[in-house]
């Protein structure tokens, strides 16, 4: 039997099946996150160089580590788009982009945080630090561009060309803000290094998880919202038990 | 029916453009003024040490043709756009990339070329060296042609939209970034005594990547821009 994989790529298949997804995200994201502070906040041990404060890595890490991943995403959406001319990667893409955007700003807060009693600094113009601010650029761009324009397609098509340059300048910029200062240590963290507590891992990971699984449930509910106010003229839209209950009221 | 070359074509753009250009020279001038005017605030708002001057002087006039470029961008393409130029290069049978070169060259010669040939002056002001001068000047004539490129994939993706000015400079200072910091990199290793060449070298090679791909992008925002 031949499977139609783009079945679920209409909006309007696609509602139904991201309102079913939501729960199986959110639910997990949510005990994660409470068993992942638990863990880090109760149970990991009190780091030996940075005392308590270390422990505000389980949120800066993961939060950090998405943040760039979900630009790619994101500009891997917007190019599917471009290129299949698909409405609901382009959709996607529109997701994403609010959730990137906060999660950069998390970042680079948190960040500050844990630069004051560690550096002594809330700021430092290291490499790191800069790529992340000049991201959180990429993505205020990126929803400042489609804000400013009212058609729909051209606001889908003018954003994914942007995310794509975007994606091909980012590992310029990358390198460009390395070499421009060179004084950072490196990664501080190395998935082989054998120095961590097992506690200290345990919850780093959870919490990871928990915000990725956090990142897809906001994003398909963002998605959802977004089908709906671009098909609101249709018949499927105003079949819907929600829509006609909300007239009705 | 006589067919253009493809150089024939560049150049007839080109001349286009700066003949109208001459026609409204005050345009010109004010991104020039603008230059010249960001520069001198600097030694104002920090105080007039001729030291500290002297470091900073680089980075001060890249920022400053940084923003004078984004001042000049939304004129790019939207007087043609209101007069429905745009629309008949759009309809042409030669290559819009090729046309769109063409444009960026002339607001590179209108916007760039006098920012390259006033710096050494401003240069002078902040107590520049010789050598630091002529580096400057190189670097700039690298970097301001980058600047024209990226800015033409802002300009034509905002083109026709609200608050046009204002969001191109949101979309394509980020994008500028690796060319300030090899810009003034390279002023920098001169007055520390290293060799700027690597800096210049790479500088090179974004003007090589974005003289191949950047026509082109600016050739298919306009085309989503405009449809």
């Amino acid at each position: 039997m031949a499977i139609n994989w783009f079945k679920y790529a209409a909006p309007a298949s696609f509602y139904g099946l991201a309102g079913k997804m939501v729960p199986f995200f959110a639910w997990p994201a949510a005990i994660l996150f409470a068993l992942g502070i638990y863990i880090g906040f109760f149970v990991a041990p009190t780091d030996a160089v940075q005392s308590e404060a270390y422990r505000i890595m389980f949120i800066h890490v993961p939060v950090s580590i998405l943040s760039m991943f979900i630009y790619l995403v994101m500009a891997g959406y917007a190019a599917l788009g471009l290129i299949f001319n698909t409405r609901l990667s382009s959709m996607m893409a529109t997701a994403l982009a609010p959730t990137g955007a906060l999660f950069a700003f998390i970042a680079l807060w948190t960040g500050a945080l844990w630069g004051k009693p560690m550096w002594g600094a809330w700021w430092v113009w290291d490499a790191r630090l800069t790529s992340e601010l000049i991201l959180l650029f990429l993505y205020l761009g990126f929803i400042a561009l489609q804000a400013s324009i009212d058609d729909p397609r051209r606001a889908d098509r003018a954003g994914a060309l942007l995310a794509i340059v975007g994606s091909v300048n980012v590992p310029i910029i990358y390198f460009s803000v390395k070499w421009w200062n060179t004084l950072h240590q490196g990664s501080s963290i190395k998935f082989s290094d054998t120095s961590m507590h097992i506690a200290m891992k345990q919850a780093l990971f959870i919490m990871l998880a928990a915000c990725w699984l956090y990142v897809i449930a906001v994003t398909l509910v963002r998605v959802r919202s977004i089908i709906l106010e671009r098909e609101r003229n249709t018949q499927w839209v105003s079949e819907l038990a929600e829509v006609r209950e909300g007239e009705r009221s | 029916m006589n067919r253009l070359s493809l150089f024939g074509l560049l150049g007839l753009v080109i001349r286009r453009d700066l003949l109208l250009a001459m026609r409204r020279r005050a345009d010109v001038l004010t991104t020039l003024v603008f230059f010249v005017m960001v520069v001198s605030l600097f030694p104002l708002g920090v105080g007039p040490e001729p030291e500290m001057l002297r470091k900073m002087a680089a980075g001060v006039v890249w920022v400053a043709a940084l923003l004078a470029s984004m001042l000049s961008l939304a004129r790019m393409f939207s007087a043609d756009y209101l007069d429905g130029t745009l629309e008949q290069m759009l309809l042409a049978p030669q290559s819009l990339s090729v046309l769109v070169l063409g444009k960026i060259v002339a607001h590179w010669m209108l916007s760039g070329l006098p920012l390259v040939l006033i710096a050494p002056v401003l240069g002078l002001q902040f107590g520049m060296s010789f050598q630091g001068l002529w580096v400057l000047v190189l670097v700039l004539l690298l970097g301001t042609p980058i600047l024209s490129m990226i800015g033409a994939i802002g300009a034509a993706l905002t083109l026709g939209l609200r608050g046009g000015g204002v969001l191109v400079s949101l979309l394509v200072l980020p994008l500028c970034i690796p060319v300030l910091i090899f810009g003034t990199g390279a002023v920098d290793a001169v007055n520390t005594g290293m060799t700027f060449i690597p800096h210049v070298a790479l500088l090179g090679a974004m003007f090589l990547l974005s003289l191949v791909f950047a026509p082109w992008v600016t050739a298919q925002a306009l085309r989503i821009s405009m449809e």
